[in-house]
């Protein structure tokens, strides 16, 4: 019963931590029809610079916030600087595969530039509350302070991010952007601007992802950490499972695969993570082909 | 004179899209052009929002320049495109798709009366107003659509087709609503058309393209009884 409890609370902590990843895809993917794999290096990036705060600042918190905003910049940045141009040359047969090459090079380039500036750095990021799991009778649950932190954040995340998508002009905006561009700026959006801002979005989430999922396994940051390859594995697999196009496919998404996974740790074994995760993949897309909150017949616009 | 358009060309690749069309607009008119598939009435518009860029020649709107313009930016000049195909986003509300046309504009107070007074306009559209636009018959969507582009504070509409796909009692409505509209409104429209004779009987100006070309171009009274305009766009 104990492993139980565990498993399912392993699989919502870790599978939290996918939706947010996979949030950052499925809103690049919206804004620009482009998967971004740079992801994986922006989160790196963003949760470095959230060590370099923690170091100044002294506070957990202050670097969390300053790294989603630092990190939603550099997302910008990618965004106007690299997608920008490249969509101005959008002719002719590699048109639609450009952009997606062009971010497995940042990844590589994030990677390599932060190995320059950071290689022989001793990085640990430290949960900033305990993260040794509550004891209820003579049991020590799967549940800490810290996994408490990180299933509240993208909870939280999650409420501000769909208030904002329903209820604001901005979301207004990124949705009709997102599904017809054309009409949007026929009704005066500034598209461009727009995708920007879904870019930056995803840059934060993201970071926030970085920040929360470093501290919950050893702590330590390197330039070619396999944890945020994972997460951008899972990310991936998460949104394709929820649809690619839905917010809410992607949190969907996330908590399956997570808790899927947390399965196969308990009972199984771990070194068939990485398997069951494409099993899953596959399973779902060949019975919903479209993603679990994905469309039949893909879109008309 | 109001919407100006001269030596317009208009090229898609290697193909002559608009040859050297001229016209003159104006303001408070209702004109329609008409021609067959191909003839190049849907470029036009496109040109004259911004959509597609033009390759040479001038248009311009009380002295804005039509060409070289973004269409987000045209739209807060006044010019506002209802696009072919229904243009509304099938997966916002009714409200929301009518809420996306005036965005840009910084009078929330305003906007929500232009809101009410499309919803008199087009009481459908009140009654379904958080539904999604998917769920709308043709004709309402096309309602939505000519709203979506009101909420713009339009002086300049541009419809395309709005007739497409519908039964012929809801054309006859909608074509009602848009003549009513420019009249109350002081609206000038340009309504691109393959149903000729609805649209000529309810424009003041009607331009006849034909493969690029404007051939015709008259009072829309006198292009009805143009024996040649007759035998090859009106069918009698």
């Amino acid at each position: 019963m104990f492993t139980f409890i565990d498993t399912i609370l392993i699989g919502l902590t870790s599978g939290a931590v996918y939706s947010l990843m996979a949030i950052a895809l499925v809103l690049v993917w919206r804004s620009t029809r482009v998967i971004n794999f740079a992801q994986a290096g922006q989160a790196l990036l963003s949760t470095y610079i959230g060590f370099e705060c923690i170091g100044r600042f002294n506070s957990y918190w202050v670097a969390l916030i300053l790294a989603m905003i630092l990190g939603a910049g550099v997302s910008a940045f990618i965004e106007i600087v690299f997608m920008r141009t490249l969509f101005k040359r959008n002719t002719g047969p590699i048109a639609g595969v450009a952009p997606i090459i062009a971010t497995l090079g940042l990844l590589g380039i994030i990677r390599s530039g932060i190995g320059i500036f950071m290689g022989g750095k001793e990085t640990i990021i430290r949960p900033p509350v305990s993260n040794i799991g509550y004891t209820i009778s003579g049991h020590t649950f799967a549940l800490s302070p810290f996994k408490l932190v990180i299933v509240s954040a993208v909870v939280v995340m999650m409420v501000v991010l769909s208030l904002i998508f329903t209820k604001t002009n901005i979301g207004l905006a990124l949705r009709a952007s997102a599904f017809a561009p054309e009409i949007a700026r026929l009704a005066g959006v500034k598209v461009d601007a727009i995708r920007t801002l879904g870019w930056a979005i995803a840059g934060a989430a993201g970071a926030a992802a970085g920040m929360l999922q470093t501290p919950n396994g050893t702590g330590a940051l390197s330039p070619d950490s396999l944890e945020f390859s994972l997460l951008l594995v899972f990310g991936f697999i998460a949104a394709v499972i929820g649809g690619l196009e839905s917010l809410i496919g992607a949190v969907i998404g996330g908590l399956l695969l997570g808790l899927v996974l947390a399965i196969v740790l308990m009972y199984i074994n771990a070194t068939l993570l990485f398997m069951t995760a494409f099993i899953l993949l596959i399973l779902v897309l060949l019975v919903r082909p479209q993603g679990i909150m994905g469309k039949k017949g893909g879109r008309r616009a | 004179m109001s919407l100006i358009v001269s030596n317009l060309c208009v090229d898609h690749g290697a193909i002559r899209a608009l040859d050297d069309v001229s016209m003159n607009i104006e303001q408070g008119q209702l004109a329609a052009v008409i021609g067959a598939n191909g003839a190049g009435k849907t470029t036009l518009l496109r040109a004259l929002s911004g959509l597609t860029p033009a390759t040479s020649g001038l248009a311009s709107w009380k002295g804005h320049n039509l060409l070289h313009s973004k269409p987000e930016k045209l739209v807060r000049f006044g010019v506002s495109h209802v696009s072919e195909g229904k243009s509304v986003i099938p997966e916002l509300s009714v409200e929301e798709n009518l809420n996306l046309g005036a965005l840009w504009r910084r009078d929330a107070k305003e906007s929500a009366q232009t809101r009410e007074s499309i919803f008199e306009t087009f009481p459908r559209l009140k009654e379904r107003a958080s539904q999604l636009a998917d769920t709308l018959s043709g004709g309402e969507r096309q309602m939505l659509a000519i709203g979506r582009a009101l909420m713009s504070k339009p002086e300049l509409l541009l419809l395309d087709e709005p007739s497409l796909g519908l039964a012929p009692l809801v054309i006859a409505q909608i074509f009602q609503s848009i003549r009513d509209l420019t009249t109350q409104m002081g609206l000038t429209v340009v309504l691109v058309e393959q149903n000729a004779l609805g649209a000529l009987e309810i424009a003041d100006v009607g331009i006849v393209l034909n493969l690029g070309h404007v051939v015709a171009s008259d009072t829309a009274k006198s292009l009805i009884e143009n024996p040649q305009v007759r035998a090859a766009y009106l069918g009698y």
